[in-house]
């Protein structure tokens, strides 16, 4: 073959590949095929993914449609977020709740589904105000997993150790722990799992609302009420177990696991992975303690995950009926049955099966009178990822700063929520 | 008077070339042009692309904002791991130019003298410049881990482990240590292959002359090395301002393993999308890049000049 041979033949072999993309981005053109619906995926995970496959291959039988599922990995399907919706998204696409969702839907990056929730029942107003933008729906939940402070039975017992409801009685628990040789578990190397116990102490003492009001930067860093909090962290700190920067938080669950830790404030299915499926059974959690009695134990961190239409999605319409059968209990049960690790939204899921601490995470939740949905959903991204996650880390490594460190976190809030969203 | 020489003789050659046919100036524009266009594309525009957004706020969706300079305003006052990323920067070309450079310098003498299992040495000490700084990184992590770490299991030390990745007065000294390890290989297989092409006969000279070993090694077979000297720099200093892989694999480049490139990604990329601020640190990163550019760039014209 000549080198012109070749190169003609490259060149016709390039129009051959890209003619049928440039005829698909036409919408519905003759290259858009209407049996396939494509998902993208940010379960990369074993378990999950290989309980979404069965959720989706439910639907194939059922509908007779062909589910598409392009799994990218967890971190990196973040990473490139704002990319992936502006490029070329799939029909569906999985994300999480509230204002994590809301923050896209503000940009018009979101087809919204207003008319798949009339079809729903069983989704409690809670569930319907995560999905909300604007009085319109963007969003269909499909599970969530609570924030709680897990243990192991087993060890409660052996040690006589009894689950506190205060913070008095947590202190006095965890001390005994560190005295005991299992201090409490604590890991931030991946920057997020800190969030957890800085918003728990923050809704104890200060309140739902005020929770609210500070990830939405009304709330000012430099207040009193959240140098409380940092001052109530650092009561906990000595008997953490050491090197939190160094360990991530599948490091953290192992150490509960092979009992070298005591408790640790996870969220479900962090210690489920990482316990083997014999020793499941043994897992217990209890509520964040109350702080302050006004408050409670009213609040409950349990962030949802689910799936959404991209603006830019080709096949919209196929995409709204994946979604409208992913919103009914069966196909939550299905999901479910291969991943013990979350809680159905649906009230009308199918609870018969689940191991007791689903059962517990269900009741928790359920007498929840405000969900927040951890500190990196309940904000603006941008914040939490440049501004939060160094904080708390420094905070993490010298607590004893707590004015030099809200100075410096209002100072950049201030910054970045001058920003507009829009 | 030299210069003025070169000008004119130069001139003569260009008058001399002048006579391009249609077909020589299609070629010279395609070959030319070409590479131009390549580089104008995908060096230059982004270059003044980063340069222009700095001045803006964008979230990478909606409008782009002229902003000024409030986006260096604020990440010289108001962002706490600039300062940090600096230094840490500056610590990392430091230690590669200082430590890990003329150590890499050394294995190639001492392998050059021919020391026993030479050969073993030398492919042994390569082996690292294969892996990504990437793969180092998650080594580095099995062996320096807290908990689980070979080190730390070796030391025995399980009440009190020794954090050496996430202490941020001891995680960076680690990572340039582990960066250093592949960093000495590929030093040391350079200056091999210069000490190789050093011609035989300066040594004889040099020994006839009664220079002892240091000095014929610092007197006349490094002086010789000066071409090699050049790429080894040239190659630390990019090697230095471009770790990112290393501490991006451990800690996502924070707590202690902040870097001006880390800080870009950080900002730009992913769902915090602050565009132009990032674009303001970026900046910051090719000025410190083209200082050591500048200075390469004018030390070899002077050395060309003087040869």
């Amino acid at each position: 073959m000549s080198r012109r041979g070749l190169l003609r033949g490259a060149a016709v072999g390039a129009g051959a590949l890209t003619l049928p993309a440039l005829l698909t981005a036409c919408g519905d053109g003759p290259g858009g095929d209407k049996k396939t619906v494509t998902v993208g995926s940010n379960s990369s995970d074993a378990v999950p993914k290989k309980a979404f496959a069965a959720a989706f291959t439910a639907y194939e039988k059922k509908s007779g449609k062909k589910v598409d599922v392009n799994t990218t990995d967890h971190n990196e399907f973040q990473t490139n977020i704002t990319r992936y919706l502006q490029g070329t998204p799939d029909d569906v696409f999985m994300w999480f709740a509230g204002y994590r969702m809301q923050y896209f839907a503000e940009k018009g990056l979101l087809t919204d589904v207003d008319d798949v929730w009339k079809g729903f029942k069983g989704f409690s107003q809670a569930l319907k105000d995560q999905s909300t933008h604007d009085g319109k729906q963007y969003f269909v939940p499909y599970y969530y997993y609570p924030w709680a402070v897990f243990h192991r039975k087993s060890l409660f017992d052996k040690k006589g150790y009894e689950q506190p409801k205060n913070w008095d009685d947590f202190i006095a628990l965890a001390k005994q722990m560190h005295k005991d040789g299992t201090p409490v578990a604590f890991c931030d190397k991946d920057g997020w799992p800190a969030m957890g116990t800085f918003d728990y102490i923050n809704m104890r003492l200060n309140g739902y609302d005020f929770h609210k009001g500070l990830m939405a930067g009304t709330e000012a860093w430099t207040d009193t009420k959240v140098k409380k909090v940092f001052d109530l962290w650092r009561e906990l700190m000595p008997y953490y177990q050491k090197g939190a920067l160094g360990r991530t938080w599948e490091e953290a669950a192992q150490g509960l696991q092979k009992r070298q830790t005591g408790m640790a404030v996870f969220g479900m299915p962090h210690p489920g992975q990482q316990f083997p499926e014999n020793e499941r059974a043994d897992i217990d959690f209890f509520a964040f303690p109350e702080i302050d009695p006004q408050y409670g134990q009213d609040a409950v961190e349990a962030p949802i995950d689910g799936f959404l239409i991209a603006k830019k999605a080709k096949n919209v319409d196929a995409g709204k009926a994946l979604l409208k059968y992913l919103g009914t209990p069966g196909a939550e049960d299905i999901y479910l049955a291969g991943d013990p690790n979350n809680v159905a939204v649906n009230d009308g899921a199918d609870t018969s099966k689940y191991t007791p601490l689903q059962k517990k995470s269900a009741e928790l939740v359920s007498g929840a009178k405000q969900i927040s949905q951890f500190m990196d959903r309940d904000t603006r991204p941008d914040f939490a990822q440049t501004v939060m996650i160094k904080a708390l880390q420094d905070f993490i490594g010298n607590p004893n700063d707590v004015d030099g460190l809200v100075n410096r976190i209002e100072r950049q809030k201030k910054e970045i929520f001058s920003s507009a969203v829009s | 008077m030299r210069s003025v020489a070169l000008n004119t003789a130069r001139r003569a050659g260009r008058r001399r070339s002048r006579r391009f046919t249609r077909r020589d100036l299609v070629v010279l524009v395609v070959l030319l042009g070409i590479p131009v266009l390549l580089d104008i594309v995908i060096i230059w525009g982004p270059t003044l692309a980063s340069i222009g957004l700095s001045f803006t706020s964008w979230d990478g969706i909606g409008d782009i904002h002229w902003v000024g300079g409030k986006n260096y305003q604020n990440l010289v006052d108001n962002y706490p791991p600039f300062w940090p990323a600096v230094r840490h920067n500056l610590l990392w070309l430091a230690f590669l130019g200082l430590i890990a450079t003329p150590f890499g310098l050394l294995l190639a003498v001492v392998i050059d003298r021919g020391v026993r299992f030479s050969r073993f040495y030398q492919s042994t000490l390569y082996m690292p410049v294969v892996l990504s700084l990437a793969v180092v990184g998650f080594m580095a992590q099995l062996v320096l881990g807290t908990d689980q770490g070979v080190v730390n299991t070796v030391l025995n030390n399980h009440e009190n482990p020794i954090d050496w990745l996430g202490d941020s007065d001891i995680n960076i000294w680690m990572m340039m240590l582990a960066a250093s390890w592949r960093h000495t290989g590929y030093v040391m297989i350079l200056y091999l292959a210069g000490l190789k092409s050093v011609d035989p006969t300066l040594k004889e000279a040099a020994a006839i002359d009664g220079a002892n070993a240091r000095q014929t090694f610092f007197r006349v077979v490094f002086p010789t090395l000066r071409p090699v000297n050049v790429i080894v720099g040239v190659i630390t200093v990019i090697e230095s301002l471009r770790a990112f892989d290393i501490v991006y694999a451990v800690n996502k480049g924070r707590n202690g393993l902040e870097l001006l490139s880390v800080l870009i990604t950080d900002n730009v990329i992913g769902e915090a999308s602050r565009i132009g601020f990032g674009s303001a640190i970026a900046v910051v990163l090719l000025t410190v890049s083209l200082g050591f550019i500048v200075t390469f760039l004018v030390q070899e014209l002077r050395g060309a000049r003087d040869r």
